[in-house]
């Protein structure tokens, strides 16, 4: 490997001033432009979060009314799934990092990649706007249950034209995702030659293209009935609620794989670079990311078992949800075998990732426990599923996201940050995220329900500890993010490849020029992980 | 003896799959550790390029396979029964509105908490007259969704005698937290005197009975404390300002005005007050004076 020393324009010093930003088409710029916007949206859900757990640090009143931390929790929903988990890996780092894993120099549609960010800078000042405009911010929960959200004075219309637009932005993003996987693989490159993290992206591009278009329409059956009063939903008017939670969860259950592939492309990306060998089982791993897609179409009756389903409905989600176990196990398996025999350098990257895996264990293991229907009768909608979809999406997803930050930050902007400090702040996190979250799982087993401004005695102890390890996460959380942001403006200079890995991005330079590659990369021989100085097994 | 007859069901199908959680929890976290000590670097410095094995990803495959159908299996074993309440079960009507429960018997006895006679199936008609609720007995481990026109029902058998906590467990807004209830079970003849006993409302004022069947007190106070709405206390007379039609407005609260509000009960709304939450009552004419005559001597 020679280190290119020659002087050479990054896409940073391509163009200067603020509007070769906001209307780059530069699938890295604008890469950049959604890693500072979910960043901060992360923020202040992370805030709410906290104001959450304050409250619940007493039974009774601590901080806020009821009626405030009801706004509270359903923001708090709302910013953290729709403008930072679902958006967060495939926007930030498929948009950068899809091209060059493929070899090319831009994705498919780059004018409609900045129009996709554009939509979702328009959608979260719909978000933001509940704050001023109306009645204040939607108190119905993220999931707009109807009559109530039929029903509330708070200003329910703009939360869902938010997540509307939103809905979108995300379409857009898989759309050009799907062409540019098809069409601009670099020669040689075939299906089977491409990185994971590549195929759990096409994978989750189906999703966003086929499944956002049904909550669009849902949101939108919302806003006519508030606004013209069509009888949809609520029953005083001649509609049916639980035809909206089934119109709902038909996205929003193949949504969870929007934001779960990604982050397992993320982890099939890292294992194998710090384990300097081949990944275990490819086609296992890649085909399964389609498997999962596809499965995860069928399986959103288990987000309603109490609502009134028949015995056969149940019976046929209960069992397709526990298929979808299968082709997640596989992955796990194959990820733990990677690490057999390989040579393992310990490093922040490879710590996340690992930390995804146990996490995301623990977040998908109680999602069993919910997907059989006995049980799931006692747990749904107590704090046992707050754990669970914390485990899943922050303990999985956002621990991936946090990952890939540090996996490919010396490739985003050429310096290295601190690891000591990254180690640390990683240490605490993965603490201080259990001691918030366990308790929860506790908790909804005693049976205190979600979505509880005040709880009976008997849930204080745990609610206290839960409460305890919010600050703890959330003292991690800012350690973390500036050590970033120092490295990022003084850290030292990294190599192109401080990690050693051969997927292509590793073969430009770091920050890459404005094409992203000076020569055409050349493929590894023999598959995208075939380390050339490891030995082979026969 | 369990608290009732789904406790069983319940947790074994919970605590199986818990159990083999933890076991696949602890063993590939322990692998995973142990392989990141023995083939660090340091250890071994050259890696081998192990590209798969058909023979593992086939036992990986069918060994969870096995074992989520009978997670599944449990599950279903464990809820089969919930689906269909015995013929013999006496029913008992169960309405939740927004902060309330209210449980009415076959005889016109009406009460707040649920009371139940031991080992006898109880079937519950659940009825909302506003949002989504949904009734949660945690020790029993059962819950059901009440969906405003649906008829939907539960059924179970109390088999230890004690007092449990009823929850909502759906949101349904303001106070959701608050809509508490319990269900206490009873030797049989208790179970017949508590029923047989009349609710004596002849010495309360008809208004009040109303009030107190309507709900009106979980979001109106007496005491002139802020709740989801405007207190009572000294509001025949107050001058308020009210919102109509996006432009304020201040009234003086009087009988007509009470009237109006009950009758449309969206049409207006007390500024500084959520909107939208106030339910439409079907009171008749009379009814309604007797409101107002309750109403008017709250000061
Ligand atoms: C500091 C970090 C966080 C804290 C302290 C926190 C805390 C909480 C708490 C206490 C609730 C339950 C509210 C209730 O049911 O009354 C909640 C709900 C929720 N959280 Fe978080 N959370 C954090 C981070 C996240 C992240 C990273 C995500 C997603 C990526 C997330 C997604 C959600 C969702 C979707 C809900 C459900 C909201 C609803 O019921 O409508 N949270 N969170
Ligand atoms: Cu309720």
């Amino acid at each position: 490997m020679t280190v290119d020393t020659l002087p050479y324009t990054t896409f940073y010093k391509a163009k200067k001033g603020i509007i070769s930003w906001l209307f780059t088409l530069d699938h890295k710029r604008v890469a950049l432009l959604y890693l500072y916007s979910i960043i901060t949206f992360f923020l202040v859900g992370a805030s709410l979060g906290i104001l959450m757990r304050l409250e619940l640090f007493h039974p009774g009143k601590d901080i806020v009314e009821p009626h405030t931390y009801n706004q509270i929790f359903t923001l708090h929903g709302v910013i953290m799934i729709f403008l930072f988990i679902i958006p967060s890996i495939p926007a930030v780092f498929g948009n950068f990092f899809l091209p060059l894993l493929l070899g090319t120099d831009d994705v498919a549609f780059p004018r409609l990649n900045l129009f996709s960010f554009w939509l979702y800078a328009i959608g979260a000042l719909f978000a933001l706007g509940t704050l001023v405009f109306g009645d204040g911010p939607a108190d119905t929960g993220w999931t707009f249950y109807a009559p109530y959200s039929v029903r509330t004075g708070t200003n329910v219309t703009m939360s869902v034209v938010a997540a509307f637009v939103l809905g979108f932005s995300s379409i857009l993003t898989g759309l050009n995702f799907i062409v540019t996987i098809h069409r601009l693989r670099t020669p040689g490159m075939g299906f089977n030659q491409m990185p994971l993290f590549a195929w759990s992206l096409y994978a989750t591009s189906w999703i966003q293209l086929l499944a956002t278009p049904v909550i669009g329409i849902t949101l939108l059956m919302i806003v006519a009935e508030r606004v013209f009063g069509v009888g949809l939903f609520d029953p005083s008017i001649g509609g049916d609620p639980v035809l909206y939670q089934h119109m709902f969860w038909i996205y929003s259950h193949p949504a969870v794989y929007i934001m779960a592939l990604p982050a397992m492309g993320i982890v099939s990306e890292i294992i194998p670079t710090f384990a300097q060998r081949t990944i275990f089982g490819y086609k296992a791993i890649a085909y399964s990311s389609m498997a999962i897609a596809f499965i995860g179409y069928f399986v959103w009756g288990h987000h309603m078992f109490t609502s009134g389903m028949s015995g056969p409905a149940a019976y046929i989600f209960s069992i397709l949800t526990f298929l979808v176990a299968i082709p997640t196990s596989i992955k796990v398996f194959n990820w733990i075998a990677t690490l057999y025999k390989g040579s393992i350098n310990i490093d922040t990257p490879l710590l996340f990732a690992l930390a995804f895996i146990f996490n995301f264990l623990i977040g998908g293991l109680t999602g069993l426990v919910n997907g059989a229907l006995a049980a799931d009768i006692h747990l749904h909608d107590t704090y046992f599923v707050v754990g669970h979809l914390h485990y899943v999406m922050f303990g999985g997803t956002g621990f991936a996201f946090f990952g890939a930050l540090h996996y490919w930050f010396p490739k985003i902007w050429g310096k290295m940050y601190n690891k000591k400090v990254a180690n640390t702040a990683f240490a605490t996190l993965l603490i201080g995220f259990n001691i918030l979250y366990f308790p929860m799982i506790i908790l909804g087993i005693m049976g205190m329900p979600r979505r509880y401004y005040d709880y009976l005695p008997e849930f204080t102890f745990w609610n206290q500890v839960s409460t305890v390890g919010s600050w703890i996460t959330v003292s991690s959380l800012i350690v973390l993010i500036v050590n970033l942001f120092v490295a990022a403006r003084k850290g030292k200079k990294a190599p192109d490849n401080p990690w050693g890995g051969i997927t292509l991005e590793w073969q430009t330079k770091s920050p890459p020029p404005l094409e992203n590659f000076d020569k055409m990369p050349k493929i590894p021989e023999g598959g995208p992980y075939n380390y050339p100085n490891a030995k082979s097994s026969n | 003896m369990y608290a009732s007859n789904f406790v069983e069901g319940v947790d074994f199908s919970l605590y199986f799959i818990l159990a083999i959680s933890v076991f696949f929890l602890v063993g590939i976290t322990a692998v995973m550790i142990y392989f990141l000590f023995r083939y660090s670097k340091k250890r071994n410095p050259v890696a081998t390029n192990i590209e798969g094995s058909w023979t593992l990803e086939i036992i990986w495959t069918v060994v969870p396979t096995i074992l989520v159908l009978l997670m599944f299996w449990y599950g279903w074993v464990g809820y089969r029964p919930m689906l269909t309440a015995p013929d013999d079960a006496m029913e008992i009507q169960a309405v939740g509105q927004m902060w309330k429960w209210t449980f009415n018997y076959d005889n016109g006895k009406s009460s707040d908490t649920l009371v139940i006679p031991i080992d006898k199936p109880i079937k519950l008609n659940l009825v909302s007259k506003d949002v989504l609720h949904s009734l949660y007995i945690p020790a029993f481990r059962l819950k059901q969704d009440v969906v405003p026109g649906k008829d939907f029902s539960m059924w179970f058998i109390g088999q230890k005698l004690g007092r449990y906590d009823i929850l909502c467990a759906e949101y349904c807004g303001q106070l959701h937290s608050y809509m508490l209830s319990s269900v206490t079970v009873v030797e049989n003849d208790k179970f017949n005197t508590w029923l047989a006993e009349k609710q004596d409302n002849s010495n309360e004022h008809p208004g009040l009975t109303l009030m107190k069947k309507n709900a009106c007190f979980s979001c109106h106070t007496t005491d002139g404390s802020r709740l989801v709405g405007p207190s009572f206390k000294g509001v025949v007379g107050r001058s308020e300002t009210i919102i109509v039609d996006g432009k304020e407005k201040t009234i003086t609260v009087d009988a007509d005005f009470i009237k109006h509000k009950l009758q449309n009960p969206l049409s207006s709304n007390v500024k500084g007050f959520q909107s939208g939450l106030m339910p439409k009552l079907p009171l008749s004419d009379d009814e309604i004076s007797h409101i107002i005559d309750y109403v008017s001597t709250i000061k």
